[in-house]
């Protein structure tokens, strides 16, 4: 069997109950766990015959007027096997994830950056800070309704409009 | 006519002062390293064996701005990063000059989101706009010579 | 003021420094944003002891350009021109990347002659990327002359880029689909004049460098790392390669035709400056006889997909057939619709592992792009490789790292 198969089987065997759906988009399986179980699916297949031992992406999707609201993805990748695998944790406005930087310590700037930009906290988390916006930056500008911060295009037709309300540097 | 054509070979030329001082301040102009994004690739090219900079005083790029004359801004200003520029440029001494290299931080650029500020002429005065993404280096030295010609239109009218 | 304030006791920031920081016995020193040697905008607040380095803080975000937000409000097509500015020294493989993502979720075919062609540019851009590391990095530890020998050669690239796409540095020639424009018929001679005299050139180098003794005792030893510790961090690409883990996406889950290509993947086992150096160097190698075998090989045949609903039709076609004008029509005015689910495509960026999430939603317009860069998760390793260094070995561990900051702030 492929590593691959015997850490899928390994995670059902043990952490079986996180497990909420497993579904497979263009020959990739991906699971969706349960947000309390996470850092134990984490470890379950880190640690089992799977040996995915390398965290490649931690991102997160905002479906703003839909519920829930947030899906957390998470790819783990075997660093001798060609396998990858995805895990998903759906969460709603203002719930809180564990942090899973005790078993993947890389997921730290990841998990920072994913508080910056979305507005999840992350439980257990050394040093939750923003990471890509300036610390009193307020708002977390990949939300669904954070606006873009779109400015007026200056064409011909509203140039000499624009160019009295810009704020030029005068000296 | 003039006291030159009487002189002969004795090695006087006669100019006016502003000239004088004008064409020191434009042949010995030293930028400040201040590359921020892609542009910065392009200027270091330019800066580099075949588009070579040097040629126009700019030998090295100053690593501080308290000895450098000229603030080539390349690349995209954020809004975390324009505190940044602001003080570099407060800390350089008179008289300076900015050079807004490639679009992001002529107007903005390709960006127009809440990150980018749309233009470094925002944060600080600029003297010339160079357009392209990045902008060549034939661009940047056209752009460099522009400044030149500007420097040496320059009314002294400051004792400094 | 921007950043943590620097006085320990007042700022948020004292769970970062060791105790000696609060009582005054070591100095915190903030080695600024704008640097000469930093490779970009990139903040590190240091915490010294005399000259020992104690802790290490990077600040980044200072060119965080909200390219992922940006995408969402544009179409597929115009948000790929926005991936050239990610990681400004590997523009092509960035386009590769979100090609290769949109390709699988709209279940888009390549044909061969694109897949080479792509093959042989990314590996040219590889080859360019390496080079402006090498010269920043000797620059930077004070051999500035393979500056200009570098950038030297990096020209005669930049000119095989404007030979094919009109521009040196952001060309956005990969399109969903294939390429943009068919190659000029000078291609093949100006690749192998390139490659003619590149080997030469790249032996060079190492005489340069190599075996240089002031080279040598500036990088041995410094910034060492474990493979299991690097694995941990999150590092890939040449820094993890040089602590002895043989993870190349090229072999391990080739993409673009890569499992027909003959190369092998430099490994070596000390984990410091200077094995990174080698391995970066013999990379280059190893891509030159990649961008041979492409030359090669490459195929006649088409250069872009043919499949209408998201490939616009060439324009000596619009005169004929009605339906290329409806296609035309609909592709520029609305743009295709990807459909609703989500993939994520990693290929191998010349530092790292570039990983494109993609998600669709039904309409013209990407719910959700994230671009998982290799600087953002190498970059989290330089506390743990620059502690117990001195300040001047700082600037060798992170030119060693190869950060570009439009990668990590994206």
């Amino acid at each position: 069997m492929k590593p691959i198969e015997e850490g899928i089987k390994h995670l059902r065997e043990q952490a079986g109950n996180y497990v909420r759906k497993e579904t497979t988009f263009l020959d990739s399986p991906a699971f969706e766990i349960a947000a309390e179980g996470i850092v134990e699916v984490c470890r379950n297949l880190n640690e089992g015959p799977g040996k995915f031992d390398f965290l490649a992406a931690l991102t997160a999707v905002d479906y703003f007027p839909d519920r829930p609201r947030f899906k957390v993805v998470y790819e783990l990748l075997n660093s001798s096997q060609p396998d990858l695998l995805r895990l998903e944790v759906l969460l709603d406005e203002s719930e809180e994830l564990d942090s899973i930087s005790a078993v993947f310590p890389n997921a730290n700037w990841h998990e920072r950056e994913v508080w910056d930009m979305f507005g999840i906290p992350f439980r257990n988390h050394s040093d939750l800070r923003r990471i890509l916006m300036p610390q009193d930056w307020v708002g977390h500008p990949l939300r669904k309704d954070y606006p873009l911060g779109y400015e007026e295009v200056q064409f011909s037709f509203n140039f000499d409009e624009i160019d009295r309300r810009k704020r030029y540097a005068k000296e | 006519m003039g006291i030159e054509q009487k002189l002969g070979n004795l090695g006087f030329i006669t100019t006016t002062l502003e000239q004088a001082v004008n064409w020191a301040r434009k042949r010995s102009m030293w930028p400040l390293a201040s590359g921020l994004a892609c542009c910065a690739i392009e200027m270091m090219s330019t800066q580099c064996a075949d588009y070579d900079m040097s040629r126009f005083g700019m030998e090295i790029m100053r690593p501080s701005p308290r000895q450098s004359d000229l603030l080539i801004v390349a690349g995209r200003v954020t809004r975390k990063m324009a505190p940044v520029l602001r003080r570099l440029y407060d800390q350089m001494p008179d008289p300076k000059y900015v050079i807004a290299m490639g679009d992001c931080c002529s107007c903005g650029g390709i960006f127009n989101n809440y990150a980018i500020v749309p233009g470094v002429d925002e944060v600080m005065p600029v003297d010339v706009y160079i357009a392209g993404c990045p902008p060549r280096p034939e661009a940047l030295l056209h752009g460099i010579m522009t400044l030149h010609d500007k420097v040496m239109n320059t009314k002294l009218d400051r004792w400094a | 003021m921007y950043g943590p304030e620097l006085d320990v006791g007042k700022s948020n920031l004292s769970h970062l420094f060791s105790e000696r920081a609060l009582t005054g016995e070591t100095m915190i020193l903030n080695m600024g944003p704008q640097h000469p040697s930093t490779h970009g905008v990139l903040r590190i607040v240091l915490e010294l002891d005399g000259e020992e380095i104690i802790t290490c803080i990077p600040d980044i975000g200072f060119l965080h350009s909200g390219i992922e937000k940006n995408m969402e409000a544009k179409r597929y097509e115009q948000a790929l021109v926005m991936t050239d500015r990610m990681d400004y020294l590997n523009n092509l493989g960035n386009n590769l990347a979100f090609c290769l993502a949109l390709e699988k979720l709209v279940g888009l075919d390549v044909p061969p002659r694109a897949q080479v062609v792509r093959v042989l540019l990314a590996e040219l851009q590889r080859i360019s990327s390496h080079l402006v590391w090498l010269g920043t990095h000797a620059n930077d530890l004070a051999a500035m002359s393979m500056l200009l020998y570098c950038f030297r050669e990096r020209e005669l690239i930049l000119d095989i880029f404007e030979l094919v796409s009109g521009q040196r540095m952001m060309t956005s020639y990969f399109r969903p689909g294939g390429l943009w424009r068919d190659l000029p018929p000078e291609f093949e001679d100006t690749v192998r004049a390139f490659l003619k005299i590149f080997p030469g050139r790249v032996d060079e180098y190492e005489g340069l460098l190599t075996h240089n003794p002031l080279y040598v005792e500036r990088t041995k030893g410094i910034g060492a790392i474990s493979a299991e510790d690097a694995l941990n961090l999150g590092l890939t690409g040449p820094p993890l390669r040089a602590a002895g883990v043989p993870l190349d996406l090229r072999k391990m889950r080739p993409y673009s035709g890569y499992e027909t290509y003959d190369f092998d993947v430099p490994v070596d086992d000390r984990g410091d400056t200077y094995a990174r150096y080698i391995v970066r160097i013999e990379e280059m190698r190893q891509s030159v006889r990649i961008v041979e075998q492409a030359l090669d090989k490459l195929p006649d045949g088409p250069f872009r997909s043919s499949n209408r609903k998201f490939v616009p039709p060439p324009r000596s076609e619009l005169g004929r057939s009605m339906e290329a004008v409806i296609h035309h029509f609909k592709l520029w005015t609305e743009g295709f619709k990807a459909p609703k689910g989500s993939v994520y495509m990693p290929v191998e960026s010349p530092r790292g592992i570039l990983g494109c999430f993609m998600e669709g939603d039904g309409t013209a317009k990407p719910l959700r792009v994230h671009f998982r860069t290799p600087s953002f998760a190498n970059l989290q390793a330089l506390p743990a490789m620059s502690e117990g260094h001195l300040v001047a070995d700082m600037v060798a561990i992170i030119s060693s790292l190869d950060p570009v900051l439009g990668d990590v702030d994206r």
